[in-house]
């Protein structure tokens, strides 16, 4: 990463809760991180450790009596949990663009597919309807839907997941817009398809020089896709570095443990089967201390009783764990 | 040759094609296998490829157009109904989605030994103490009989299922993407739960899952399935380290390998299209896919053969020396 980018958007102290005071769970903890233009930045997790609450923190979509609690987003050093709702909706699709995991529930069944996208266009574009249906065929063939010409006038459940995905996709990049997120953009899609889709978010990433947000819970994706990654567990970041420290030099337990585990799934039959015992805490009764103390193989006494803030152990990389320590001094 | 505890010949189930139009898809199409005892049989391929209705078929939860499932030489599918009952007991299923297919007014005892009870085994004091006994063999407490299953998390939702499966002492027992929607840590645990029992108990296993890097990791042998149809089935050395059919390849190129060193998105194998449609039935149903096709492919179609010993795949370049290889 070079120190001269100016970065497309940063998040600090990102904090949201759901339910009740008394009875709530703050499931985005403190997240913060920056995005770069031309870069993707991974944010892997298990199911229910917050990626997606965080994603809707940013673009603000969480739903009372959710509520995002503290933090700030910036975009061209506007924060974007402080500006009123309609530059919000200028935001959403036009400066960021977003895919989620089930294209079919994103998608208006209603509507055909070259209206969702014109729609899309013409919520940020003062253009004529005719020159956003020329630019949705423009898209369509962009993100490789053959004769799209005739296929805008089809409706979502005509087309294949795959299709359905590239759609979307289409929409979201209809503004040209400086941030991707893409929420588990290939969960629900076969894994030939997996592999067009995550080629063509990357080259269309490349060629608009974008940021983008990839979330998932895949590694495999995560070694493909991203430049850095952040780990999360329970709410947290707790580990955050370039992709190949991640996969080379972790220094978190649970990274450590994540990728033995699938080293034992993916790799062969010689490895030993290595799961993580236990289960993640429920976020409404964290432990005290370290939240991954319970599961941890090198977990101290000190990790029940103090909670590891995320700290730097050298220049790009950084770890919320009490026994990792710094590598040299840290500039 | 080993101990066959299943043959599987010429299974066939068509269902009248969805969205309204006429005609009908071949789900399963002409399938057979054997499997050994102690033996874990995967079985691979994408969503819609029928991996599914031939799980169903096996154990006679549904109806098969063609076909034989012999277990210990008696076919399930025609025997009578009183030997049916006996041989159900042989055979048991886990589904991927453990918690809907638990009865949730029914505490996890009760789940677990109500096979016992349709089967009419044992008193109800001698079920509690089989659930309890179950439970702690899979990784549960005792006590947890008296609890619903909505009180449990997916993957001990999955071991109170693999408990149910083995009340009847069963020989056999069908995964069906039993931890595809588990977290790879969960994941990790109950896939070795599963290789325990096996050890322990003998079992033969027909593992399914569309994940190949599951496949890989804990059967015996891989059957390859494609729009209804096995392609290719042999070993797992044989069918992952030198794949004989293209659809292999690409499912095998497609699997983003968790190590950025090895592999990052330039490397990842790309086919053209997707599993949907109904296949031609006097061509390859891969062919409109497949990067190595020719005329043949789409005028007649390939025939399971040898491509090693006990290695079959279904693909006219085979041992033809023109195969490109894997990516
Ligand atoms: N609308 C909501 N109301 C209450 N809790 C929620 C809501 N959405 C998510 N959660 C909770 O927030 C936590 C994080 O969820 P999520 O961000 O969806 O996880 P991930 O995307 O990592 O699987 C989970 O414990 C989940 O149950
Ligand atoms: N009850 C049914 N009625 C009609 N078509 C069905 C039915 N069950 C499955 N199919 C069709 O059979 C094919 C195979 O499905 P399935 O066995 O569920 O595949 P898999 O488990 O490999 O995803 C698909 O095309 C599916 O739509
Ligand atoms: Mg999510
Ligand atoms: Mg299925």
């Amino acid at each position: 990463m070079s120190a001269a980018q100016i970065p497309s958007l940063v998040v600090e102290n990102l904090t949201t809760r759901f339910g009740s005071d008394r009875d709530g769970a703050t499931v985005v903890d403190g997240v913060s991180f920056v995005l770069t233009p031309g870069q993707t930045m991974a944010l892997v997790g298990e199911s229910g450790s917050g990626k997606s609450a965080t994603a809707l923190s940013l673009m603000r979509l969480i739903e009372p009596p959710g509520r995002i609690i503290a933090g700030r987003v910036l975009l061209d050093g506007r924060d974007l949990l402080t500006m009123p709702e309609r530059g919000m909706e200028d935001v959403r699709g036009g400066q960021i663009g977003m895919v989620f995991q089930d294209p079919l529930t994103s998608l208006n069944p209603a509507l055909t597919i070259g209206r969702q996208i014109t729609e899309t266009i013409l919520a940020h574009r003062d253009i004529t309807p005719a020159e956003a249906e020329r630019q949705a065929i423009d898209l369509l063939v962009r993100v490789g839907v053959s004769d799209a010409a005739r296929r805008i006038h089809d409706y979502p459940h005509h087309f294949s997941g795959g299709m359905r995905q590239r759609v979307l996709i289409a929409s979201a990049i209809s503004c040209a817009p400086a941030i991707i997120i893409a929420d588990e953009p290939t969960t629900a899609l076969d894994v030939t398809v997996q592999a067009k889709i995550l080629r063509l978010l990357h080259d269309l990433q490349q060629e608009m020089h974008a940021s983008m947000l990839l979330i998932t819970h895949d590694l495999g994706v995560v070694a493909a896709m991203a430049d850095t990654v952040m780990v999360m567990y329970a709410g947290r970041i707790v580990e955050q570095t370039d992709v190949d420290t991640l996969f080379h030099a972790p220094r978190h337990p649970y990274t450590k443990a994540l990728l033995a585990c699938v080293a034992g799934i993916e790799d062969d039959r010689s490895v030993p089967l290595q799961p993580i015992s236990g289960m993640a805490p429920d976020l409404k009764d964290l432990p005290r201390g370290c939240r991954f103390a319970p599961r941890c193989p090198l977990v101290q006494d000190v990790c029940r009783t103090t909670d590891p803030a995320l700290r730097a152990v050298s220049r790009s990389h950084s770890v919320a764990c009490l026994l990792v320590q710094e590598e040299t001094a840290v500039v | 040759m080993s101990d066959v505890v299943m043959q599987v010949a010429g299974l066939t189930k068509s269902f009248a094609a969805r969205g309204g139009s006429s005609g009908s898809v071949k789900a399963v199409a002409d399938v057979g296998f054997s499997l050994a005892r102690g033996e874990t049989l995967g079985l691979v391929g994408e969503s819609g490829c029928g991996k599914s209705t031939l799980s169903r078929l096996i154990l006679s939860l549904l109806d098969a157009d063609q076909g034989t499932v012999e277990i210990d030489g008696v076919d399930f599918i025609t025997a009578p109904a009183a030997r049916k009952r006996n041989l159900r007991r042989r055979i048991q299923i886990v589904f991927q989605d453990a918690l809907s297919s638990l009865n949730p007014r029914m505490t996890v005892g009760v789940n677990i030994t109500e096979p016992m009870r349709l089967q009419g085994l044992g008193t109800a004091r001698d079920r509690r103490a089989e659930a309890r006994r179950l439970l702690a063999l899979v990784g549960l407490r005792p006590e947890d009989e008296d609890r619903y299953p909505h009180e449990f998390s997916g993957g001990q939702c999955q071991r109170i299922a693999i408990a149910r499966a083995l009340v009847l002492n069963p020989e056999i027992i069908v995964f069906d993407e039993a931890v595809s929607a588990l977290d790879v840590s969960i994941r990790a645990q109950v896939l070795k739960l599963i290789l325990d029992l096996q050890q322990q108990f003998g079992l033969s296993y027909i593992f399914i899952s569309h994940d190949l890097g599951v496949i890989k990791r804990i059967c015996d042998r891989i059957a390859v399935m494609y729009l209804g149809r096995i392609v290719e089935i042999g070993s797992a050395e044989a069918v992952c380290g030198s794949p004989a059919h293209p659809y292999t390849k690409a499912l095998l190129g497609a699997i983003p390998i968790p190590d950025p060193r090895r592999m990052r998105i330039e490397n990842l194998g790309l086919i053209e299209g997707d599993a949907v449609g109904v296949p031609q039935e006097d061509a390859c149903a891969f062919a409109p896919r497949c990067p190595m096709r020719f005329d043949r492919c789409l005028a007649e179609r390939p025939l399971l053969a040898a491509a090693s010993p006990r290695h079959d795949a279904a693909c006219f370049l085979l041992n033809s020396g023109k195969q490109g290889n894997p990516p």
